[in-house]
């Protein structure tokens, strides 16, 4: 098995969304990660989704996926040509002896403390899977209350857009 | 040119437009809006059927026996979900179908009103695409975009859920409406590239097999296969939903492959050194056990759905494309290859595949008490009646027996329920059959289990005059669930007797009940009388009663899961696979 990220652009309109899901749990594949957000077209919106699974079943649900009509196209992003970023807010137990060990692993591994509380601080924490399972390994001795994380988005390098030949097959369209 | 009128109004008007001639349905309570301005319409006629599940399938055996896209209509909720089946049938099958369903007011939309369903979520998995409208403005464009979606690329079932308020709303009509599908693009053309090396794998193949399925007849290209078989002399299958789009009796025509395939079909496709799948899906009921299916043979997979090359099985040379073009564009290339003096040399493999043949054949067993078996009826039914009728079919072993025991010439005239298995397809899909093409004979071959699920539909036969003909496969059983506990279970007969001794019912009395002419035929010697008396009668729809043997079997077989070389032409009856060589 290997990971595979996918840009989905979609038609920005109600249910597709579940389509995606519905179409990834009728075909037996897992979703390791999933992103839905606006993009620079009013009318798309796109999808980022990290599956888990072989090369030929990837073959097969990018095919059954393509076959939505409300998705307008897929790529998958190579790992070393894109950009690849999650989110994840972390509640960490913390007293006033604690603290300043905790903010210095904030600084070490560039996140942010967001909210602070007498025996907790909250951090703000962007960076690759890796980066974060690194960083919630060394804050879990001082005790994690609570954590929650996004899925995963990710843009290619270099200049080219990945929207820009959508765009116009939207335009063709309308 | 825009008009002021109803979405209602405008539905009606959008139906006109795209050429709808019969809708199946019944109305209900969120769908009436619709109703009204449909009552005044020349150009639609629509068909009251008695249960939505008989306007699904009656839709699909019109869009099957005419080519162009089925329509059926329901109100909310259980309107809907009794659509569900035949939807899901559709689906399978690829058949061209619009459901257009009526959805409870918008405001009411997810606070679990009175009749409300979420079809669209409901049917998501079983359509090709649905929409659900709640502005009275999108319904002309959504009707539109329906239409196109369910005819074009691989044909499939559309539904579209169309809130109340929107159908009661002003709004203006305007036509042809401008679609917005930007990620709807099917490719129809195929890649040259992989049409010449397909053409150089048929010439240097010293055993290949035309695997031909129902994508074939969709594509309209039955002549073009013809042509392409002829041109190469390689022997052809036809897989059940493609029965007739080669004809049966030419000598080229292997068979039916598949678990109640002929051994020579099944034969030629284990043995085959290049299998040209064309509009087909390497279905497990026709690979058998899929690791040990044409085990030597390199695949040349035509398909015009990109997601069923390489699905089941690697495809060494993936085509996507619409058949026709593809066969089209095959013909092409073998000509430019036998140009050039390379032609393929198949005369071995004749020899092995006449063999199969002549050992092989179809055959039944007749039984000593005199009694009817099923085969025999099925046969005389195809002598009598003839290729140019229209044939459909539920599921079972009336079905297989359908699909060996008629000898069909022509594309399109066996309409059955393959992927889906859909119990009650044959009744409402001869229905409609017979309202697309009034012109043509229409035989459903049925068996007593199906005939009980959806009979009802005689009733809209009689009614709206589609004399159709029913041949009642009686055996008193759900026979092929009792065939596989006779070969499985031990003989242990869990539930699958309909009590035939009590004769509940009467299927002649049911008949007449409906309005039609009910007749019943239990030997041998009145078969032929029988089925001539039944094709006397064209004013009436006809229901014949064969009373058969009980425990007739559909072989050959190829128990499920197992190998296809493993296939029995008779209980425990291998075939020598060497001796014919």
């Amino acid at each position: 098995m290997s990971r595979h990220t996918l840009s989905v652009l979609v038609e920005n309109k109600p249910g597709v969304l579940a389509r995606v899901a519905a179409l990834f749990s009728r075909r037996g594949f897992n979703i390791d990660s999933l992103a839905v957000g606006p993009t620079e077209h009013d009318d798309i919106s796109r999808m980022t989704i990290v599956v888990n699974v072989e090369d030929l079943p990837l073959e097969q649900v990018t095919k059954q996926l393509n076959k939505l009509v409300n998705v307008i196209k897929i790529v998958e992003l190579d790992n070393s040509q894109s950009v690849q970023r999650e989110l994840m807010l972390i509640k960490v137990r913390t007293d006033s002896e604690s603290r300043s060990h905790v903010l210095e692993l904030v600084n070490l591994f560039r996140a942010r403390c967001v909210d602070v509380a007498p025996d907790a601080v909250t951090i703000e924490v962007t960076g690759t899977t890796d980066k974060l399972e690194a960083f919630v390994r060394v804050l879990e001795p001082y005790g994690i209350k609570e954590l929650v994380q996004s899925g995963m988005v990710a843009i290619g390098r270099g200049a080219r857009s990945i929207t820009d030949r959508s765009l116009r097959a939207l335009d063709r369209s309308a | 040119m825009t008009e002021k009128m109803t979405g209602a109004q405008a539905l009606v008007r959008a139906l006109e437009q795209v050429g709808v001639d019969t809708v199946f349905g019944i109305p209900g309570g969120a769908i009436l809006p619709a109703y009204d301005p449909l009552y005044d319409s020349t150009k639609v006629r629509h068909v009251l059927v008695r249960h939505e599940q008989g306007a699904g399938h009656a839709a699909e055996g019109y869009a099957q026996a005419t080519g162009r896209v089925g329509v059926c209509m329901a109100t909310s909720g259980p309107g809907a979900t009794n659509l569900v089946t035949p939807i899901a049938d559709a689906y399978m099958d690829s058949v061209p179908i619009v459901a257009i369903t009526g959805q409870v007011a918008s405001p009411l939309i997810g606070t679990d009103a009175f009749q409300e369903a979420d079809i669209s979520g409901i049917t998501m998995p079983i359509t090709k695409h649905n929409f659900l409208v709640t502005n009275a403005e999108d319904i002309p464009r959504t009707i539109a975009e329906a239409f196109h979606v369910a005819a074009t690329g691989r044909p499939g079932p559309v539904l579209v859920d169309i809130s109340k308020d929107a159908l009661q709303a002003t709004t203006t009509f305007s036509w042809p409406p401008v679609m917005q599908l930007p990620g709807y693009r099917p490719v129809t053309r195929p890649h040259s590239k992989q049409i010449r090396e397909a053409a150089r794998l048929m010439t240097e193949a010293k055993r290949p097999v035309f695997y031909v399925g129902g994508g074939v007849h969709k594509a309209q290209a039955a002549a073009e296969l013809l042509e392409l078989a002829e041109l190469t002399g390689i022997p052809v299958v036809t897989t059940l939903m493609a029965r007739g789009t080669f004809p049966d009796s030419h000598p080229q025509h292997m068979g039916m492959p598949g678990m109640h395939g002929s051994v020579s079909a099944v034969g030629a496709l284990q043995r085959s050194d290049l299998l040209i799948a064309l509009g087909t899906r390497f279905d497990d009921r026709v690979t058998g056990e899929l690791s040990s299916f044409a085990p030597n043979a390199k695949v040349i997979h035509a398909d015009i759905d990109p997601a069923e090359i390489s699905k089941n099985r690697h495809a060494d040379v993936p085509i996507v494309g619409d058949c026709r073009e593809v066969i089209g564009d095959l013909i092409t290339a073998v000509r430019s290859e036998q140009a050039d003096g390379r032609k393929g040399d198949y005369t071995e493999w004749w020899r092995t595949l006449n063999g199969y043949k002549e050992t092989y054949p179809l055959g039944y067993e007749e039984f000593a008490d005199g009694s009817l078996a099923p085969q025999y009826v099925i046969e005389r039914l195809s002598a009598l009646v003839g290729p140019e009728a229209i044939y459909t079919a539920g599921v079972g072993q009336h079905q297989m027996w359908a699909a060996q025991f008629v000898k069909y010439e022509h594309p399109g005239t066996f309409i059955n329920s393959g992927g889906a298995g859909t119990m009650g397809f044959s009744v409402p899909a001869a229905m409609g059959a017979k309202m697309g093409c009034p012109d043509k004979v229409v035989w459903a071959i049925d068996g007593d289990g199906c005939f009980q699920m959806t009979n009802q539909e005689l009733a809209t036969c009689a009614i709206e005059g589609v004399p159709i003909k029913v041949a009642v496969i009686n055996n008193g059983n759900l026979g092929m669930v009792r065939q596989w506990q006779t070969l499985f279970y031990d003989e242990r007969y869990s539930n699958t007797d309909l009590q035939r001794v009590k004769r509940i019912p009467d299927f002649v009395k049911l008949a007449e009940a409906y309005g039609c002419v009910g007749l019943r035929c239990e030997r041998p010697e009145d078969v032929d009388e029988t089925i001539r008396k039944a094709m006397e009668i064209n004013d009436v729809p006809v229901v014949v009663d064969f009373v058969v043997h009980q425990d007739a079997m559909v072989w050959p077989m190829v128990a499920a899961g197992t190998s296809n070389d493993d296939i029995k032409y008779a209980r425990d009856m291998a075939p020598n696979w060497e001796g014919g060589e």
